[in-house]
């Protein structure tokens, strides 16, 4: 393996509705940040790939628009993938594997305020079985919430934690969407969206975008005196059919924990794409990250940019690695409903 | 100032207007749900999946050996929704539930109404209610209601 490092990484405020901005208005910024901070531009980038969604958008190839936000005169090479950006960053990290490219800038985007999410989720999903009866993204992670409380996987104070520590934990992110703090009383409130899950164990509806760059060995020192290095990476996906998963817990995210070698690892820091309250303490126990500061970022909970929020977490393992004194962090990316598709991310500072 | 028939103009529907085949398998499955049977695919290891999988995720064989499943099963999982939103085909208070055929291994996303919230709870029995009239589709069975 090559090595590649995270070179630059840059976030747009989460928006609650950003109106009139349009997605290359969302995108532009990011890209622009990242360049300016490292002093290069389109010029210096290999191979460009993109994480973005067309449901959201309503037409096929929408995410072709999404270009007029970086410079493509003369032609670049590019690419896209109908995943969260994380996924791009995965495509650009074999590319540079190959051979094809040294350097790569990666961005996200997702603009969910304009349309209904829940019925737009419900489309993604198996159009023979699934899709036609309509189910919303929160009634589906109920589904796994209910199994893993059945189970004594989890516990209803442990979801409550989740709510309250990422809205405490938003003081450390100046792009977060949710910042307001809240007690049991407060969560106790709510009603129930689609029981067990109210609406404060539900991400809020955000719009936003983030970019990434990563850069082989040779190249990652030109652009930075402080890389950090992805030590290992790995994506593996659970059966479409969601009737014939075990919900209580991930056979595929162990398969990466082994493939990673991360038992004997101790981590200084993860981010999780915890969309949900009840997927923070499922995934820390699956993790074996019971004593490892999680989502010190408030995480999806506080922000959660559809297409984005994957890459976010590989942003602010990055950007934790960089600011203190770690060593180790963890990084973990999600798709499809359920946690059905996972990636994991090993982040290093120079030993 | 043109006139307005001079501008051109074109059709757009806001949408994805594919057509999907149903295949070997899914077909054999929905020409029965038309007949109120539910079915389900065998695997090598004994194993049925209901609604019909093409294939064993665990062998990954592929699976057309077709039985009859249901109507009735069991809640192994739910969701309970108070107020629908639009876009839910049931109006009033209902649960989307995972729901474990009677003869399956595997379990079929689909609704149950008719009943409280606290009426449910893990391996509580249900039965399939139709649709008066079928589509071939999943939404065949109009939802899954408490066993009598």
């Amino acid at each position: 393996m090559k090595r590649v490092a995270i070179v630059g990484y840059a976030q747009h405020p989460i928006l609650k509705n950003a109106g009139a901005l349009n997605e290359v208005e969302l995108i532009m910024p990011v890209v622009h940040q990242l360049f300016n901070d490292l002093g290069i531009s389109q010029k210096d980038i290999d191979f460009t790939c993109s994480g973005s969604c067309d449901y959201l958008q309503g037409a096929a190839f929408a995410f072709v628009e999404g270009l007029s936000a970086i410079q493509t005169n003369p032609p670049i090479k590019e690419s896209h993938v109908e995943m969260d950006a994380a996924w791009a960053m995965y495509e650009s990290m074999l590319k540079i594997q190959m051979g094809d490219a040294e350097t790569a800038l990666i961005y996200g985007f997702g603009k969910s305020s304009p349309g209904d999410l829940d019925a737009i989720i419900s489309l993604q999903m198996d159009p023979y079985y699934i899709s036609p009866l309509w189910p919303d993204r929160v009634s589906l992670a109920a589904l796994q919430a209910r199994v893993l409380l059945d189970q004594n996987v989890i516990t209803s104070e442990q979801m409550l934690a989740s709510v309250i520590e990422a809205r405490a934990n938003s003081k450390n992110n100046k792009n977060a969407l949710i910042t307001d703090l809240i007690d049991e009383a407060d969560y106790l409130k709510n009603e129930m969206v689609s029981s067990p899950l109210n609406k404060l164990d539900c991400p809020p509806i955000s719009d936003g975008s983030s970019a990434m760059i990563i850069a082989s060995e040779e190249k990652a020192y030109e652009f930075t005196d402080h890389p950090i290095w992805i030590e290992g990476i790995d994506h593996r996906i659970e059966s479409s059919n969601l009737g014939s998963r075990n919900l209580a817990t991930s056979d595929t995210l162990q398969a990466s924990m082994n493939q990673l070698n991360l038992k004997n690892i101790k981590f200084d820091v993860a981010e999780l794409h915890t969309q949900f309250s009840h997927e923070l303490p499922f995934l820390k126990s699956l993790l074996n990250l019971q004593d490892v500061p999680t989502n010190l970022s408030g995480g999806p909970l506080v922000g959660n940019v559809m297409m984005c929020a994957g890459l976010d977490a590989i942003g602010k393992t990055y950007e934790s690695l960089k600011d203190n004194q770690f060593t180790h962090g963890l990084a973990h990316a999600t798709s499809g409903p359920c946690l059905q598709h996972n990636m994991l991310v090993h982040l290093e500072t120079q030993k | 100032m043109s006139d307005s028939k001079d501008l051109l103009r074109a059709p757009f529907e806001l949408a994805y207007n594919y057509k999907r085949s149903n295949g070997p398998v899914m077909s054999k499955f929905f020409e029965a749900l038309g007949e109120q049977k539910i079915l389900g695919t065998k695997s090598s290891t004994g194993k049925v999946f209901s609604p019909a999988a093409e294939f064993d995720p665990d062998t990954h064989e592929s699976l057309n050996d077709m039985v009859e499943v249901g109507p009735g099963g069991s809640v192994e999982s739910f969701s309970w929704i108070e107020a629908p939103q639009n876009h839910h085909l049931i109006k009033e208070p209902f649960a989307f539930a995972l729901i474990k055929l009677d003869g399956a291994d595997s379990s079929m996303l689909h609704m149950i109404t008719d009943c409280n919230e606290a009426d449910l709870s893990i391996g509580t029995r249900v039965t399939a209610a139709w649709s008066e009239t079928t589509t071939k589709r999943i939404t065949d069975i109009k939802f899954f209601t408490l066993e009598k």
